[in-house]
Order: structure tokens, then C-alpha cells, then sequence
């Protein structure tokens, strides 16, 4: 006999219910730019990955978080709706909060400022250094966005070359095209 | 350090409800099974090392069957903390706490054998919380040095 689905998912939702979670995450399987793994903790959303396979994601979410890491789909409901009316151009704005603990202070100053480019905007990597200041330090944001652990909901997609050039992306430029396409910046 | 509690779950849910179904039956397995791996994830960040996880979550299982059939039978006799293995918990540890005094071993044991807290320990051993903690961790330095 092995467990019942219904049995595990009973448990898993138990033990998010309970609070006895470091990260429940799950894998939102039908997005446009593809599935993704989402990650959250009690004080907020802490990974979306354009890599859903779970094994990829376990022990480095361990070291960070804390060793209680465990697929439960119910904590994940808010973000999988806020992404999904994201998608569907109903939704500018995140209401999620970010959890960056573990991060380098730099890195988490750069990422609070990236949360401020707005929908349908661009700025760039001199410029955000700039913001964060320390205006030669185009190339450690660009390193910073393209290790960013919440992709989509803190906007990298936002953030191009100074000549305007999309640069890169560390979901790959396609869908940094396809989501600077859907908030009208690119046309 | 010890594997992500995912990893930990799917090694071990299988054969954890396989032994809670032979000896509950399917009804009473499904609600012990939720409560040894919620027991589980409770411990777990408390756990210092992989080392006999598998013989650890047994021994919850094991626990958690024990007070199923008292609750219901109250009279009944228990049956022997057994692990997969058919090995008692204080066996599996035997090989390493033999050389102990009497009351480090059974601290240890009860510790790490069952899960008990100190609390229940100095109660299971007619001492205190304090004395139970500190009998623990004297074992502990000591096979530490034995085995250094």
C-alpha cells in the first residue's frame, strides 16, 4: 500500500495549517510563460523559479529558510491568484510581501528598488545603481537581477541596457520580451 | 545537516503507512499517520544530524500506535515499541550506549531512542527535567570522546 493522495494532501495541508513550515511551495503549472515554482514563508512570497522542478530548489531553500520544506498547495493559493490576474492584464500591482532574509543588505536595498518600477515602465541597470547609491555599480545590479529568487513579482523584466537592449534575463529573453509585451512597454 | 523534510517525507511516507495500516487497519492508519509526520516536522529543526531518520520516525510511528490502543483499550496489554526492523528502539541503541552508567544510557535512549522530552524523561526516571537534561548530555560528551 502506498499513501492515498487524498491522505497526503490532507497532511500537507495540515502542516501548513499549523505553521510548522519554513517554505511551502508548489508548482503553478499553466501560466503563459510556462510553469513555475513558488515558494512562501510566513513573512511573505520567497521564490519563483521558471525552473519547476522541485529537486533543483529543495536544499538551497533548506540553507535559507529553514529545514522544513514542503509542497502544500494552500498557502500558495493567493500569489497563484495574483499571478494569474497578472496575466491576464487584470493586475498592475503585487500585494505580496517579499521575504529576503538572507540576502546582503546591498542586494536587498537593490531589490526594494526595483520593486518601485512600475507597470509598463523600464529604467536601467546605471540607473537603478544610481538609486541605490553607487552609480559604477551597473554590473553588480545586473548580477543582482539576474539571481533575483522573485522573478515576475519584483520586476528584473523591468530593468534594460542603457542603449535600450534587453540584455538579458535569467528566464531567458523571451519571456522578459513576453511580459515587457504584455504591460504595453514593448510593442 | 538534515535533508530538506520533503526529501525526508517521500523516503519515508510509504513504509510508515504500510506499518501503521497492519497494525490500526486503514481507518486509525490515516489519522496516525497525520500525526507522525506532523510530530515529525515539530522535532525536526531540532535535529542535529541524519543519522537513523528513518529508525527516528518509526519510533514516533510506533508511539503514536501505542497511545491509539490505549486510548482505546485501556486494559489492554501494549504491545512492544517495535520498530520497522523489529528491533525495540533501546536495542537499536545498544551497540553505542552499553558502556554508559545505567542513568546516562537511559536518558539517552529515551531521548533519542523515543523522542521523550526531559520533562518526561526525569519523569520516566524518578528525577527531574534538569537531572534528565544533564544525564543526556553527559552521555553524549562521553560516546563523543569514545568514539574521537
Amino acid at each position: 500500500m502506498t499513501v492515498s493522495p487524498t491522505l497526503d494532501e490532507r497532511f500537507r495541508a495540515a502542516a501548513a495549517a499549523a505553521h510548522l513550515l519554513d517554505v511551502a511551495f508548489d508548482v503553478i503549472t499553466d501560466t503563459p510563460v510556462g510553469p513555475l515554482l513558488v515558494g512562501v514563508t510566513d513573512h511573505g512570497v520567497c521564490r519563483i523559479s521558471y525552473d519547476p522542478d522541485s529537486d533543483h530548489h529543495l536544499e538551497a531553500l533548506a540553507r535559507q529558510f529553514g529545514p522544513r520544506v514542503l509542497r502544500s498547495s494552500k498557502p500558495v493559493d493567493h500569489i497563484r491568484r495574483e499571478l494569474d490576474e497578472y496575466f491576464e492584464g487584470r493586475r498592475r500591482h503585487f500585494d505580496l510581501e517579499p521575504d529576503l532574509r538572507g540576502l546582503s543588505p546591498y542586494n536587498q536595498k537593490v531589490l526594494a528598488e526595483l520593486a518601485r518600477v512600475e507597470y509598463g515602465h523600464t529604467t536601467t541597470y546605471g540607473t537603478l545603481a544610481a538609486l541605490t547609491g553607487n552609480p559604477r555599480a551597473a554590473r553588480a545590479v545586473g548580477t543582482i537581477m539576474n539571481r533575483n529568487p522573485i522573478p515576475i513579482v519584483l520586476p528584473c523584466h523591468r530593468v534594460v541596457g542603457a542603449s535600450g537592449s534587453l540584455t538579458g534575463y535569467a528566464g531567458g529573453l523571451d519571456r522578459k520580451e513576453q511580459l515587457l509585451r504584455l504591460e504595453g512597454a514593448l510593442l | 545537516m538534515i535533508p530538506p523534510f520533503e526529501t525526508f517525507y517521500a523516503s519515508h511516507r510509504d513504509e510508515i503507512f504500510r506499518f501503521l495500516e497492519r497494525r490500526l487497519g486503514r481507518q486509525r492508519a490515516e489519522d496516525a499517520f497525520q500525526e507522525t509526520f506532523l510530530r515529525a516536522l515539530r522535532a525536526y529543526p531540532r535535529l542535529r544530524t541524519d543519522d537513523h531518520l528513518r529508525a527516528w520516525v518509526f519510533t514516533i510511528a510506533s508511539r503514536i500506535v501505542v497511545d491509539d490502543v490505549r486510548r482505546r483499550k485501556p486494559n489492554a496489554e501494549l504491545p512492544e515499541l517495535l520498530t520497522e526492523d523489529g528491533l525495540p528502539a533501546y536495542e537499536e541503541l545498544a551497540p553505542l550506549t552499553d558502556d554508559l552508567p545505567p542513568k546516562q544510557r537511559a536518558a539517552i535512549v529515551l531521548r533519542y531512542g523515543y523522542d521523550l522530552d526531559y520533562d518526561a524523561i526525569g519523569a520516566a526516571l524518578g528525577s527531574t527535567e534538569q537531572a534528565a537534561r544533564q544525564a543526556a548530555s553527559a552521555g553524549v560528551r562521553r560516546l563523543r570522546k569514545e568514539k574521537s
